[in-house]
C-alpha cells in the first residue's frame, strides 16, 4: 500500500471517528444535570438489595460477571509480569545487606503508620458493602501497607515478614472464591452471580447478601497481586544481578550486532 | 442555588488544579522526578474525585496512583541504572583483562 493510500484510510477512519464521537456527545445530558436513568435504576436495585454503598452493589450484585472478568484480568497480567520479571539463567540472586541509613523520623512514621494501614485495610473490605471501600481497594491499602516496611529500610524484615508463596496461593485463591460464589448463585440463586444469601437489614454490618464475601474475595486478589507485583519489582531492583563474565550487554551492543549481520 | 454555584465553584477550582498538576507532570523531564511528581499528582485527582462525589473511585486513586504506580517506577528506574553501572564496569574490566589475558566479550 503506497503512502497515499494508507494517508487517504486514516483520513477516512478519523472523519468517521470525529463524527461517531460528535454524535455520541451531542446526545450526552448535560453535565450536572438531574437526568440520569442509569443511576435511578441502579439505586433502586440496590436498596432492593440492602446494599448501602451503591457501587458495591452494581461491581459485585448487579454486575458481577463483568466484576469477575475484571478480575481474572489482573490475574493475568500479575501472572504475566511475574513471569517477566523472574531470574534467567544469566542472572543470578544477591544478598540483600539490612544497611544504609533511614532517618529516625521515617523509621517512627513507619511504626505508627503499620499496624494502623494494617487496620484501615481490614477496615475498608469489611465494610465494603456499607462505605465507601470494598475488596479492591482495601486490598491495595493493605499491599501498600506491608511495603511500608520496605520504607522503613527493612527490606529484609519485608522478605521475612511476606512469605510470598502464601500470596501466590492467596492470589489463585481469590480468583477461585470468586468464581465460586458465582457459580453457587446460579445453583441456590436466580442466575450465575444472583445474590443468593438473605440480605438483612440495610446499612447493617451483615448486610447485602453475597456482597462482603465478593469484597473478601476481591481483596484477597488484590492484595497477593500488588504483593507479587512489587516483589517482582523489589526483587530486580535489589537482589537481582547479572553473572559476573556474562554481564549485561555493553552499550552499543545491538548496533554492533546488527552492523556485523 | 447558592449550594449549586459552590458546588460547581468547588469542581471548576479542583479540575483547574489537576490540569496544572498534569502539565507538571509532563514538563517534567528527569524521571525519578517525575515520579514524585506523579505521586503528588495522585493526590490531586483523588480529590478532584472527591469533588465529583466518588469516594470509592477516589479510594483506588489514592492507593495505586499515589503510592504502587510511583514505587514500580522508581523501582525499575534503580534497576536501569544498575544495568547500567554493570555494563560500564564490564567495559572497564574488559579493558583491562585485554592486556593481560584474552577475554570473551568484545571479540567478534
Amino acid at each position: 500500500m503506497t503512502r497515499r493510500a494508507r494517508l487517504t484510510l486514516l483520513w477516512i477512519g478519523l472523519a468517521g471517528f470525529g463524527l461517531a464521537m460528535a454524535t455520541a456527545f451531542t446526545g450526552l445530558p448535560g453535565f450536572g444535570s438531574t437526568f440520569h436513568p442509569y443511576r435511578d435504576l441502579a439505586v433502586v436495585a440496590t436498596f432492593a438489595h440492602a446494599t448501602a454503598n451503591s457501587v458495591s452493589s452494581i461491581n459485585f450484585d448487579q454486575r458481577g460477571f463483568d466484576t469477575f472478568g475484571e478480575e481474572t484480568i489482573l490475574f493475568c497480567a500479575v501472572v504475566g509480569v511475574a513471569t517477566l520479571l523472574r531470574p534467567v539463567h544469566r542472572e543470578r540472586r544477591r544478598q540483600v545487606s539490612s544497611g544504609g541509613r533511614v532517618m529516625e523520623s521515617t523509621s517512627l512514621i513507619v511504626y505508627v503508620l503499620f499496624p494502623l494501614t494494617l487496620v484501615l485495610a481490614a477496615d475498608v473490605v469489611a465494610h465494603g458493602a456499607i462505605t465507601p471501600g470494598g475488596g479492591f481497594q482495601g486490598g491495595v491499602v493493605l499491599s501498600t501497607g506491608i511495603h511500608l516496611l520496605y520504607v522503613g529500610g527493612r527490606y529484609t524484615l519485608l522478605s521475612r515478614l511476606r512469605p510470598l508463596e502464601w500470596f501466590e496461593q492467596g492470589e489463585a485463591l481469590g480468583v477461585v472464591l470468586f468464581g465460586a460464589l458465582g457459580l453457587a448463585g446460579g445453583a441456590l440463586g436466580a442466575a450465575l452471580f444472583a445474590n443468593f444469601v438473605p440480605q438483612g437489614q440495610l446499612s447493617d454490618f451483615l448486610s447485602a447478601g453475597t456482597v462482603p464475601l465478593f469484597n473478601i474475595a476481591v481483596g484477597m486478589t488484590v492484595c497477593s497481586s500488588v504483593v507479587i507485583l512489587l516483589a517482582g519489582f523489589l526483587d530486580q531492583a535489589l537482589a537481582i544481578r547479572s553473572d559476573p563474565g556474562t554481564k549485561g550487554d555493553p552499550p552499543g551492543a545491538d548496533q554492533k550486532e546488527e552492523a556485523a549481520a | 442555588m447558592n449550594s449549586d454555584f459552590l458546588t460547581n465553584a468547588l469542581i471548576a477550582v479542583s479540575l483547574t488544579i489537576v490540569l496544572i498538576g498534569a502539565a507538571v507532570v509532563v514538563f517534567t523531564r528527569a524521571p525519578s522526578k517525575q515520579a514524585v511528581v506523579l505521586s503528588v499528582y495522585g493526590i490531586l485527582l483523588s480529590i478532584f474525585f472527591v469533588t465529583l462525589q466518588a469516594p470509592d473511585v477516589a479510594l483506588s486513586q489514592v492507593a495505586i496512583g499515589t503510592a504502587v504506580v510511583p514505587l514500580i517506577v522508581v523501582l525499575s528506574i534503580r534497576k536501569i541504572a544498575s544495568i547500567r553501572s554493570e555494563a560500564e564496569s564490564e567495559l572497564e574490566g574488559s579493558a583491562q583483562g585485554d592486556a593481560g589475558q584474552g577475554s570473551e566479550a568484545g571479540q567478534p
